[in-house]
């Protein structure tokens, strides 16, 4: 193991802590935690990617020969973007589930019968010849 | 907490200071690291800043929803109309070397535009949002879900 | 001029169309406008693959920033192909999505739904005009956005449920889109597709590669439905406004397999790298089973849309099976089913949405009798229906002869057992559909409707019809794209 690769192994770590906050937690706000914290993890990969050893910041200077490269950060501004924009609308949806539902806790939400789809429905087929 | 009022006065004598600071990463941006981006991120933190302190009312008087949506969409048509602009001065989309007889000029005008598209457009976005998830009522709740995924693809420049 | 930027006016019209439709708000004049820039859209993209189709590729450098430093649109057979069936779709459903949605959200919000519509279509556009990886991340977001938004702007209490768990899913997908091209970025310094294609080969070997792939595979997968990823799918297709659905179900599915194949053969190096083959037998296996528990379940299933929801998953299985079989006649055969399988379930989400308006139901019981009081979408229906069996003279029968034909082509002989019981099965939920519309028994009261609604779904039904009896231009085409797709001369 090239211990010169610890971003990486950092990235991992953070990526996993995401997921399992997406996964382990039935609370709508801490699913949306979780995404965001495994998105990060994405980000910080991107953004030690750009980084050179000996490198500088990369800002035009008449002293400096080797700079960072700057392109996975402009990537990432982008990515945050999207990022903020999933946030907002999903927890937008959160403040609505919460109106419609009472509730935001993802295992007492299901989706309601009557028409539903989820359910398999082999009895009104029955009926319906 | 809009009662106490050294927050009040520390609040008015920091919000200007903060849109100063969100102008200078503007502008700054050019050259140096900050951008439109950045600037609007600050600008609308100034905004909730003031929205926090003097309440829901007062903000709403300040800058109101309907202008926040106006401004949200001006800034991605500043945006793509900059970009249009160079194909209608015969280059290419978002060729800025057109834009002016000289070259360089047509980048640094290019640029700005663009910063300014995305400093209108983010700043809108951001403070729409604090409004919205503050909103006790819910109509304006769906709008600024719209203009967040269209501001997605501004950075790409 | 324009002829000159054809290429990216195709994104930019719509992407600036939406803010211009939010300052117009509720004015009778946004619907209009964004009628008009769809359809001069629509025309703009039947030019393109004309032009694509006798000078070949297109590409256009963004900023005039020459590829691979700048953002290149590279516009193929196959983009184009797609480009003409987002485009066209669009331009026919806007004028009526008013009408369609005007049951389930209160003027106040149509407008909105409007422009997160314009954004859907922009979006789902850039990902196939664009020759940049990260590019399609972008494209990509936007359209899932909108998508999500759309879902959920009825209000309703199943669908706000329903897109919520999209978003959390459809975010993982993306994000571990990103991941794969984050990795190749690293590996290669480039994002420029084409330039991707050229420099992998050389890192084809390395364990980054392999894993790019697999993450890049399995991200677009989530999107488009492949099973079993398919879960967000159903509950969507399900509570999303019925008149969105039409349009969700035609196109962003197919656009997402389109990313794939494009990624699969146009950027990945797959016959160099040592899972190469074995993610295609992987995805055979997953499309196999795909089609045969999609069509089950919509066998099972008695409300309408989840019955086509899961028909979709099932036809999904199709195109992706012509893909992974990554020859010339498989792909062929995938690219005209993505095609024509637009065509059919958005004229049959289309058909549901209008049967369903006033009840505001979609068990079959709900829709008993409805094929006699409304004839014109029961005609439509019993069309795009037996289109999805693959009844000879629709078009559904042509992409089901030449995706058997490739598999006899490639012998493989179980499969196409497999594709013949899936089709067997599908007969069977589709009558159930078909007999409860045109149940005699039911004395259900003749609701007036609007007879213009019918005018998206009767373009959308004839051009089923069209390439049933005549397929040769379709077939020429994605032939052409197929080769150009592979990489062969």
């Amino acid at each position: 193991m090239d211990s010169q690769l610890y971003n990486y192994w950092l990235v991992i770590l953070l990526m996993m802590t995401g997921l399992y906050a997406l996964i382990a937690r039935g609370n709508l706000i801490r699913k949306i935690i979780g995404l965001n914290i495994f998105q990060v993890s994405v980000f910080m990969l991107y953004i030690s990617a750009g980084f050179i050893r000996e490198g500088a910041a990369p800002i035009l200077s008449p002293n400096v020969d080797v700079y960072s490269n700057p392109l996975p950060h402009v990537l990432i501004l982008t990515a945050i973007v999207v990022s903020v924009a999933t946030t907002a609308l999903g927890l937008a949806l959160v403040i609505r589930i919460k109106a419609a539902f009472g509730s935001i806790d993802d295992d007492t939400l299901s989706y309601s019968s009557g028409d539903s789809a989820t359910e398999l429905s082999i009895k009104t087929q029955k009926s319906s010849q | 907490m809009s009662d106490d009022i050294i927050l009040r006065i520390v609040g008015k004598f920091l919000i200007p200071l903060v849109v100063v600071f969100a102008l200078y990463v503007q502008f700054h941006g050019e050259y140096g690291p900050g951008g439109g981006f950045q600037a609007g991120v600050i600008l609308g933190a100034a905004l909730i800043l003031y929205r926090l302190l003097f309440g829901d009312a007062a903000a709403r008087k300040a800058v109101s929803p309907r202008w926040l949506r106006l401004q949200a969409a001006v800034g991605v048509l500043l945006y793509g109309g900059t970009g249009v602009a160079g194909i209608l001065l015969q280059g290419q989309f978002l060729e800025y070397n057109v834009l002016l007889t000289d070259p360089i000029n047509g980048q640094h005008l290019g640029i700005i535009l663009i910063e300014l598209g995305v400093l209108l457009t983010v700043s809108a976005t951001i403070t729409a949002l604090a409004y919205t998830f503050s909103a006790d009522s819910e109509e304006h709740l769906s709008d600024p879900q719209v203009d967040a995924s269209s501001q997605s693809d501004q950075l790409r420049s | 001029m324009i002829a000159q930027h054809a290429q990216i006016l195709v994104v930019i019209l719509p992407l600036l169309c939406a803010p211009l439709v939010l300052l117009l708000g509720k004015s009778r004049i946004a619907v209009w406008f964004t009628v008009g820039v769809l359809s001069v859209n629509a025309l703009l993209t039947w030019w393109l693959l004309l032009q694509v189709l006798t000078i070949g590729t297109l590409r256009y450098s963004l900023g005039n920033w020459p590829a691979p430093w700048g953002i290149e649109y590279r516009l193929d057979p196959l983009g184009a192909l797609l480009q003409v069936m987002i485009a066209s779709i669009a331009a026919v459903m806007a004028p009526f999505l008013r009408k369609l949605l005007a049951e389930e959200i209160g003027s106040s919000r149509q407008y909105a739904a409007l422009v997160a519509f314009i954004l859907l279509t922009a979006g789902l556009l850039g990902i196939v005009a664009t020759g940049d990886a990260f590019n399609v991340f972008v494209f990509l977001e936007i359209s899932s956005l909108s998508t999500y938004a759309l879902i959920a702007i009825a209000d309703k209490r199943d669908a706000l449920l329903a897109s919520f768990r999209y978003l959390i899913v459809g975010t993982i997908g993306a994000t571990f889109f990103l991941i794969g091209i984050g990795l190749v970025y690293i590996l290669t310094g480039t994002l420029n597709m084409d330039d991707l294609a050229v420099r992998l080969p050389e890192v084809s070997h390395t364990n980054t590669t392999q894993i790019a792939l697999i993450f890049v595979t399995i991200g677009i997968a989530i999107k488009a439905a492949i099973w079993p990823l398919h879960a967000w799918l159903i509950p969507c297709y399900s509570y999303a406004p019925r008149g969105i659905v039409a349009f969700l179900a035609a196109l962003s599915t197919k656009v997402a397999l389109y990313a794939l194949a494009r990624f699969l053969f146009g950027v990945f190096p797959l016959a160099d790298m040592p899972i190469g083959s074995v993610l295609l037998e992987i995805l055979q296996l997953l499309a196999i089973a795909a089609m045969l528990i999609g069509s089950a379940a919509a066998i099972a299933h008695s409300n309408v849309r989840a019955v086509l929801a899961y028909s979709s998953v099932a036809q999904i299985g199709y195109i992706t099976l012509g893909l992974a079989l990554a020859t010339s006649a498989g792909v062929t055969a995938a690219i005209i089913h993505m095609f024509n399988h637009a065509f059919i379930k958005g004229s049959l989400f289309m058909c549901i949405a209008i049967l369903a308006t006033g009840s505001g139901k979609h068990t079959l019981e709900s829709l008993k009798g409805l094929g006699h009081r409304m004839p014109i979408v029961g005609i439509a229906l019993l069309i795009g229906g037996f289109s999805l069996v693959g009844v000879p003279l629709t078009s559904g029968f042509i992409s089901k002869w030449f995706l058997i034909t490739a598999l006899v082509q490639a012998e493989k002989w179980i499969w196409i057992v497999a594709v013949l019981l899936s089709s067997v099965m599908s007969i069977i939920y589709v009558w159930k559909i078909v007999e409860a519309v045109f149940d005699k028994s039911d004395d259900k009261q003749v609701r007036s409707y609007d007879l213009s609604v019918d005018i998206p779904i009767v373009l959308l039904a004839a051009v089923s019809l069209y390439i049933g009896i005549n397929s040769s231009a379709l077939v020429s085409t994605a032939e052409q794209a197929s080769k150009w797709l592979l990489g062969m001369p």
